[in-house]
């Protein structure tokens, strides 16, 4: 049986660390409630923006935009989306996972947050360039990044362009989510409302059917016009809104994690107490013993 | 025919409902939206939004952004949806003054995106100063 002293120590240490994770917790509910708000805030803006570009590309050809045209062969450029910090559960890895199942051999990879640029330069993918983003992530840090991937779509000589990060749903349940960004396609709208919880695959095919009755649009000042100024902003809002849903999914993530550490740690004090309490009881029964057998042999 | 008006900005939905008119500057000129619209994608300049709805007309000042006009709807995307009493007119001024600072400031031909940026919070507050304003004269 383990002596008094060490149970002490332990059950010192155990105390500190459930203090720290306490603290984490409570900081991360904080701005995990921000988040949360600033995604699921986003989002409404983020459906509409997709739905009208939904109803545009039923009225236009891909000549119209380079942003709609295929571009033959090239690689793929992929930008993930990951934490600064670790501490956020399963998170980063399950990221990891979906992007190594998804992504080309020769992706090239553009990173946003530490943890998985470590891990994917480990693996020897070749990064192309890193972004570090506020948090909370002004607007003006997301569409840079926008406009970088869009300049490297339109001369880099990829062939599309993929965001993966991960989506948030609830505080309990966050999905790893890879998304086509470029060049923009009418499926991958499709995916993404799907993805936002917005009603799914279901409602895009009802708008097509309801709104989409062969109908031409006018375009003032004109297509081009229209086009040049409405995707950049829908890609740098794109871009944005999965920000945020990363930053969602990061901390409320990093609150459950730091919530079942606490919870952990709190029910290991109790075994060590309890056990600490044994201990002690059976020392003083065993000194009692010796005091009465040194009386009775006295006698 | 009914018309709706869905009105999002990134913080929120800011309106939806059934109205009879909308009236929103676009940036080839002010339009008028009634039921039956031709279908229509235009940006929108910073300025003034007015619809009748329940024989009311109601005022926002709201920033740059797109419409999509169906025939029974009309999407308003734009960064800023304010209503008359939101608008705080010292903080609105300050805040221009700030950026045409700013704006007086910086280089003009090496930052065109600041440039740009700037001039769009001009603008903003300029639609929100030009609402703020003329209920004041009525």
């Amino acid at each position: 049986m383990a002596n008094l002293r060490d149970i002490r120590r332990r059950i010192k240490s155990v105390k500190n660390t459930s203090q720290i994770t306490k603290a984490m917790q409570l900081v991360a509910a904080a701005k995990m409630k921000k988040a949360q708000d600033q995604a699921i805030a986003g989002r409404d803006y983020a459906d509409r923006l997709n739905q009208v570009l939904v109803n545009l590309k039923d009225n236009i050809s891909e000549d119209d935009h380079a942003l709609l045209k295929q571009p033959g062969g090239g690689k793929e450029l992929m930008l993930v989306v990951s934490t600064d910090k670790g501490l956020c559960g399963g998170l980063n890895t399950n990221l990891l996972k979906k992007v190594r199942a998804g992504m080309a051999e020769d992706a090239d990879v553009v990173t946003v947050g530490r943890k998985l640029r470590m891990s994917l330069g480990k693996l020897g993918h070749n990064i192309v360039s890193d972004w570090e983003v506020g948090d909370p992530t002004p607007f003006a840090e997301a569409k840079s990044i926008g406009a970088y991937l869009t300049d490297q779509f339109l001369g880099g000589g990829y062939s599309a362009v993929k965001v993966a990060f991960t989506n948030f749903e609830t505080t309990l349940t966050q999905t790893p989510w890879i998304q086509q960004l470029l060049p923009v396609e009418a499926s991958s709208l499709a995916e993404k409302r799907a993805y936002e919880g917005m009603g799914g695959d279901a409602e895009v095919e009802k708008t097509r059917k309801d709104d989409g009755m062969l109908r031409d649009y006018i375009f003032e000042p004109g297509p081009d016009g229209v086009l040049e100024a409405l995707l950049p902003l829908y890609l740098n809002y794109q871009v944005y809104q999965m920000i945020l849903e990363a930053r969602a999914s990061e901390h409320s993530s990093r609150m459950v994690a730091m919530k079942a550490a606490t919870d952990n740690a709190e029910q290991m004090i109790k075994d060590l107490t309890l056990e600490y309490n044994k201990v002690r009881q059976a020392a003083i029964t065993s000194e009692l013993l010796e005091i009465t057998t040194a009386m009775k042999a006295m006698e | 025919m009914p018309l709706v008006l869905d009105i999002v900005t990134p913080e929120k939905k800011f309106f939806s409902g059934q109205v009879e008119n909308v009236y929103l500057p676009g940036t080839e000129g002010e339009l008028g939206i009634l039921p039956g619209h031709v279908p229509l994608v235009t940006g929108i300049n910073p300025g003034e939004l007015r619809y009748l709805a329940d024989g009311k007309v109601e005022e926002l000042a709201i920033g740059a952004g797109f419409v999509e006009v169906t025939q029974e709807k009309v999407t308003v995307l734009t960064d800023l949806a304010v209503t008359d009493a939101e608008i705080d007119e010292a903080r609105v001024e300050e805040a221009m003054k700030r950026a045409e600072e700013a704006l007086s400031k910086i280089d003009h031909s090496e930052n065109a995106e600041e440039v740009a940026t700037l001039q769009a919070a001009i603008g903003k507050s300029m639609a929100q100063l030009k609402l703020k304003r003329k209920r004041r004269q009525i």
